[in-house]
């Protein structure tokens, strides 16, 4: 399990990085964190031929609020995230997300780029920024885009990102007075990847939820946002309704199998996720016990 | 977590001032490994050193048409290519039986594969190269012409007419098959009032060391001699073998062992890809280090466990249990694991299942069937966890069929703590054990009436604990009755040599071995407490066979109960001459002195006399001052085999709480208890430690552990991603109690006490998983108790 023989730059600007990127082109890979990037060349899954290093790229670090966007650089490390004040103020969806996330020494390696990048199915942070209506930005030779997480994901381990474009930063909208959220994920161990996960950012009127966002991961081929939640929405939630919902969302999920979970598991636990989700942000536990599964 | 010990016995020799028997001391090699200064194989480098990579076969079953290593070898840094063919001339193939397992068959099996695979990741060519990185770029350029086979792999089916023989020479799939029949089986369920079966299913899994399988092989030309350094718990077998197979003479094999990252039974055997590297330092003439990365360990260290047995029960409305019966099938992989075969495990089952209890009524057939899969053999606990599983849940099951409390059927049924010596129906010899002691003290432990209550309020509340016990029969201190008497040469007799130097330290040298376990530490305590000397003065050797006394090594949990009594021993002659010169140079009678605390002083008012290390200048330096005729022997040796007894068995209980999330189907471990009888204790944290890494090796077995084959043969989660090994997260604290009862076959009195964690872990979680879901009427018989094993057993999925 040796990596085979590459090349190795240390970009000195993002600029610098582009440039590499655009003249190497799919032969080149960025370096974040390496927590995917080099189990994946140690098993020689993939063998770049050039490795382009961001670690120096200090303007592509750090937390800041600015208005009511919260931005965090690519090479945010999720032990940052962990850490952050800010975070957990104006986005704490990604804090309680962020525990989940592998193990603490991965965590102070592991950046929150190198995770939206890598699109790992099964991973908490890009259903985060789904959930969250973040917006990813990009850097390439033409410029910077914007694109909205739920467009950003596009299959397994697949992006919109072009192969010379670099992820820059990720913006979420700061959370409003009456903003609520729900994360939760069925993992065997502490720190693996979920069977089933589900990260919820909700707005709460009384009892009654006025927004809701469902976005499930570990149920296909990148992030889910489920219209199950529109079932929800400005109504009193009873368990009838938490049972149509519940029904909905069995429909539109077309969950894969794999070792650890058939097709009808995933939807099962899909399913518990819900009531424990509404069950949860409505403060009304015992919507989650009982029938609607 | 809590450890507390009833009735410690004392004994003679051990019980003397400044003993550390029964302390819980540091051990000895703690400072070095802490600060990374251990050697393991996997460091080393030697001169003119090259790396192997064996190119192993993506098939479970194929034909080699060809290789074509052309391009590999003109790769910069390629030493080069060498096939199964061409190693043949250098080593001779092997078959893994025993005679004494009768019938045990199997094919034989070379270093690499010659013309055929007949598993996914059996090795077809070597690669030797400068580095591991280039012999691994080097194997991707090597192309193989293979045409598939059939892959038998299931073992349900493997016996079938219309299933392929693997090898043909044999005949059949069947390796091993072995019945057995005592008392009145069929009258005694005929008289029970309840009857109850059961298909129980124990996934395949393996033992995940820290540090993989490493070898390094020098082959010196000059001497004639071959140094092997590995990371293996039995240094004369593998000389043995080695010899046998290169057709050297033992004493031209040095086997090293220093530090091993884990071993667990796995390395215990001799592997292909090891033979093939001891062949190619021979073939090449420089040394070859091979270690295994984590992808070919997972395809290729022996797995464990994967049987499936039939069981059923017969029982009384008063609880006594009439007659077990057990149909047990194994599939062990395409050749029996040499030279320990991979018969054993399925033999252990045979042996133990009812062993605990009273009933002579017993019948048993195990089958042992060839696969096109990864290779099966003993790993921690042989045959123990599953002979526990099916025991105790039978027992489970028919106290449930007969509504008695699971404590109660037990207590009725377990041999009663005064009926030593006995036999168990299979002929197994106890000599002392403690069955009703071990569960009161477990009781107690756990609290095990308000537990209850618990469990009943909880009920109320929707959720849902459950409480499993499971008591065990262990296998401890083998006698030759284990190998020896199968032909097997790995020796069951364990030596120590220990001498005092110059200035009155200590050098000990023995043939068991550490893997972590504290052998090194044992050795120390019991040499220091009997010599009077401290432990910071006892220098232990292990694992060179250059350099120790003859011995089997540490394995079967013998390595305190046997190579600990040959230390006593050797230490209590030392002990006799040191007085013996003492007395002469004091002109005092032996009988009058004793040593304590590096120092011979009276025996009646501990004055001292002579500092130990004044006695050993006066006969290193000045023998002339001595009297005429002494001639004084500072170094002892003894060897030292149980003959009495084949076994030392020793038994326990465990009790697991867990929550089972009935809606999700996952399970929480929330506490776990453990009574243990291992004799003696020599350190009570290590022996409490040894168990509680048995259990969450156990508990990996309950829940996560299983390599998974599709139905190709191949293994489809061999990495640590997919294969869930047990984490400290979801672990519960584990408590640990001790009842002793000493083996009186030493005078040591140990008994083993690493693999009874093990043992019973999977059986008390799985007791426990059942009796929450007692409600529901489901009771699940298969390890690991997955989510999806347990919803689909709710009927939710
Ligand atoms: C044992 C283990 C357990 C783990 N468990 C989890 C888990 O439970 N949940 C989870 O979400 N993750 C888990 N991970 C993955 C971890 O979170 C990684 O840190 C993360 O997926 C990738 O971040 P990184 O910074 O390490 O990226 P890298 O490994 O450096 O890169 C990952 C990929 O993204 C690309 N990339 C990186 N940065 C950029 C950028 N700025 N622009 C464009 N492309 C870029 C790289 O080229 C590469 O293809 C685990 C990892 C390990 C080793």
């Amino acid at each position: 399990m040796k990596a085979s023989a590459f090349s190795y730059a240390r970009a000195t600007s993002v600029v610098n990085a582009i440039e590499l990127l655009a003249e190497h082109g799919d032969r080149a890979k960025v370096l974040s964190g390496g927590q995917s990037l080099m189990p994946a060349m140690n098993l020689r899954l993939i063998s770049p031929e050039l490795i382009v290093d961001i670690g120096d790229l200090t303007e592509l670090r750090g937390i800041a609020v600015t208005g009511d966007r919260l931005r965090i650089g690519a090479l945010t490390r999720h032990v940052d995230l962990l850490n952050s004040a800010d975070v957990a103020k104006h986005a704490p969806l990604i804090s309680e997300a962020i525990t989940h996330v592998a193990h603490a020494a991965i965590r102070n390696r592991g950046t929150i780029g190198g995770s939206l990048a890598h699109a790992d199915p099964a991973a908490e942070l890009p259903a985060s920024m789904v959930a969250l209506k973040a917006t990813i930005i990009v850097e390439g030779p033409a410029g910077e885009r914007q694109i909205a997480a739920e467009d950003f994901f596009t299959g397994i381990y697949e992006t919109a990102l072009e192969v010379d474009e670099l992820l820059v930063a990720v913006e979420v909208p700061v959370a409003q007075r009456n903003s609520a959220h729900y994360f939760s994920e069925f993992a065997r161990r502490h720190g693996d990847y979920g069977i089933v996960g589900l990260a919820a950012q909700a707005v709460v009127d009384g009892d009654i939820l006025t927004d809701l966002r469902l976005a499930y991961f570990s149920v296909g081929d990148r992030p889910v946002l489920a219209m199950a939640a529109t079932k929800l929405l400005n109504v009193a939630v009873t368990p009838a309704v938490l049972l149509e919902a519940s029904e909905t969302l069995g429909e539109e999920l077309d969950p894969q199998e794999d070792q650890q979970a058939s097709v009808s598991m995933r939807r099962h636990l899909a399913k518990v996720l819900l009531a424990r989700c509404v069950a949860t942000l409505l403060g009304r536990p015992e919507l989650s016990a009982g029938e609607v599964l | 977590m809590t450890s507390t010990t009833t009735n410690p016995e004392t004994l003679s020799v051990l019980d003397r001032p400044n003993s550390y028997i029964g302390k819980t001391v540091p051990r000895p090699n703690l400072d070095r490994l802490t600060q990374g200064r251990g050697l393991y194989v996997s460091d080393m480098e030697l001169p003119r050193m090259a790396h192997v990579v064996y190119l192993r076969s993506p098939y479970a079953h194929a034909k080699i048409i060809g290789i074509d290593a052309a391009a590999a070898k003109q790769l910069p840094g390629v030493i080069a290519v060498v096939t199964g063919p061409e190693l043949a001339a250098v080593i001779t193939p092997w078959v893994g039986v025993l005679t004494h397992l009768k019938g045990l068959k199997s094919a034989p099996q070379s270093a690499i594969a010659i013309d055929r695979v007949c598993w996914q990741g059996e090795a077809v060519a070597a690669i030797v190269a400068t580095s591991r990185a280039v012999a691994e770029d080097a194997a991707e350029l090597v192309a193989v012409d293979y045409e598939e086979l059939d892959a038998v792999t299931d073992m349900r089916t493997a016996l079938d007419p219309q299933t392929p023989v693997i090898h043909a020479s044999l005949g059949d799939n069947l390796a091993f098959e072995r019945s057995l029949d005592a008392g009145t089986v069929d009258a005694a369920f005929a008289e029970s009032d309840a009857v109850v079966e059961a298909e129980f299913v124990f996934g395949r899994h393996t033992g995940v060391t820290l540090e993989p399988r490493a070898v390094v092989a020098d082959w010196n030309p000059g001497d004639s001699r071959l140094t092997i350094y590995q990371g293996t718990q039995a240094p004369h077998m593998v000389q043995n073998i080695a010899a046998l197979h290169l057709g050297l003479e033992e004493s031209q094999i040095r086997v090293v062992c220093k530090d091993v990252g884990g071993s667990f039974g796995i390395k215990v055997h001799v592997y292909a890809d090891e033979m093939a590297t001891y062949a190619l330092t021979k073939l090449l003439r420089r040394p070859i280090k091979y270690v295994a990365d984590r992808i070919e360990s997972f395809n290729t260290d022996i797995h464990a466990r994967d049987h499936r047995c039939k069981g059923k029960i017969g029982v009384k409305r008063d609880g006594t249990i009439m007659a077990f019966e057990i149909d047990d099938i194994t599939g062990i992989g395409p050749y029996s694991m040499y030279p320990r075969t991979s018969a054993i495990e399925a033999n252990q089952v045979v042996n133990l299942v009812g062993g605990q209890y009273t009933t002579k009524n017993y019948r048993a057939r195990t089958r042992v069937v060839f696969q096109n899969k990864n290779v099966m053999c003993q790993y921690r606990g042989v045959g123990h966890p599953i002979a526990c599983s099916v025991t105790e849940g039978l027992v489970d099951l028919a106290a449930m069929k007969i509504d008695m409390d699971p404590v109660e059927i037990r207590r009725r049924n377990l041999i009663a703590d005064d009926a030593y010596p006995c036999a168990s129906p299979s002929g197994l010899k106890f000599e002392l054990l403690s069955h009703h002691a071990s569960m009161d003290k477990l009781i107690g432990m756990m609290n095990y009436d308000a537990l209850r209550a618990e469990q009943a309020a909880l009920r109320k509340k929707n959720i849902h604990r459950g409480i499993g016990i499971a008591s065990f029969i262990e296998v401890t201190n083998p006698s030759a009755a284990f190998y020896g008497v199968g032909g097997a040469k790995i020796s069951s007799q364990d030596g120590v040599a220990v001498r005092l130097d110059a200035q009155g330290s200590v050098i000990c040298q023995t043939s068991i071995t550490e893997q972590g376990q504290g052998s090194e530490s044992l050795t120390a305590q019991i040499v220091g407490s009997v010599l009077g000397v401290s432990m910071g003065k006892v220098r232990v050797i292990l694992g060179d066979t250059d350099n120790t006394p003859y011995g089997g090594g540490t394995w079967a949990s013998r390595g305190a109960g046997i190579g600990g009594e040959a230390a006593l021993q050797a230490a209590k002659v030392l002990r006799r001459n040191v007085l013996d010169v003492a007395a002469a140079i004091l002109q005092a009678s032996p009988a009058e002195l004793d040593i304590v605390n590096n120092a011979i002083v009276n025996l009646d008012d501990g004055a001292v006399r002579i500092e130990l290390r004044e006695l050993c200048r006066i006969v290193y330096f000045r023998p002339d001052t001595l009297p005429p005729g002494i001639q004084p022997e500072l170094m002892a040796t003894r060897h030292f085999v149980p003959r009495e007894y084949p076994f030392a068995f020793t038994n326990g209980v465990q009790a697991a709480w867990v929550e089972v999330d009935t809606d999700t189907g996952f399970v929480k471990l929330l506490r776990h208890w453990v009574v243990e009888d291992c004799g003696t204790i020599i350190n009570p944290q290590l022996v409490d430690e040894q168990i509680r890494g048995g259990v969450v090796q156990g508990l990996g077995a309950a829940l996560f552990e299983k390599c998974i084959y599709d139905e190709r043969g191949q293994l489809t989660n061999a990495n640590m991603a997919d294969y869930l090994v047990p984490m400290s997260g979801e672990m519960p604290d584990i408590d640990i109690g001790h009842v002793v009862s000493p083996t009186f076959e030493t005078e040591l009195g140990a008994k083993g006490a690493g693999e009874a964690g093990t043992a019973g872990a999977a059986a008390a979680v799985s007791n426990a998983v059942n009796d929450a879901l007692k409600p529901f009427g489901a009771f699940i018989t298969e390890i690991p108790l997955t989510p999806q094993v347990i919803l689909s057993a709710l009927g939710r999925i």
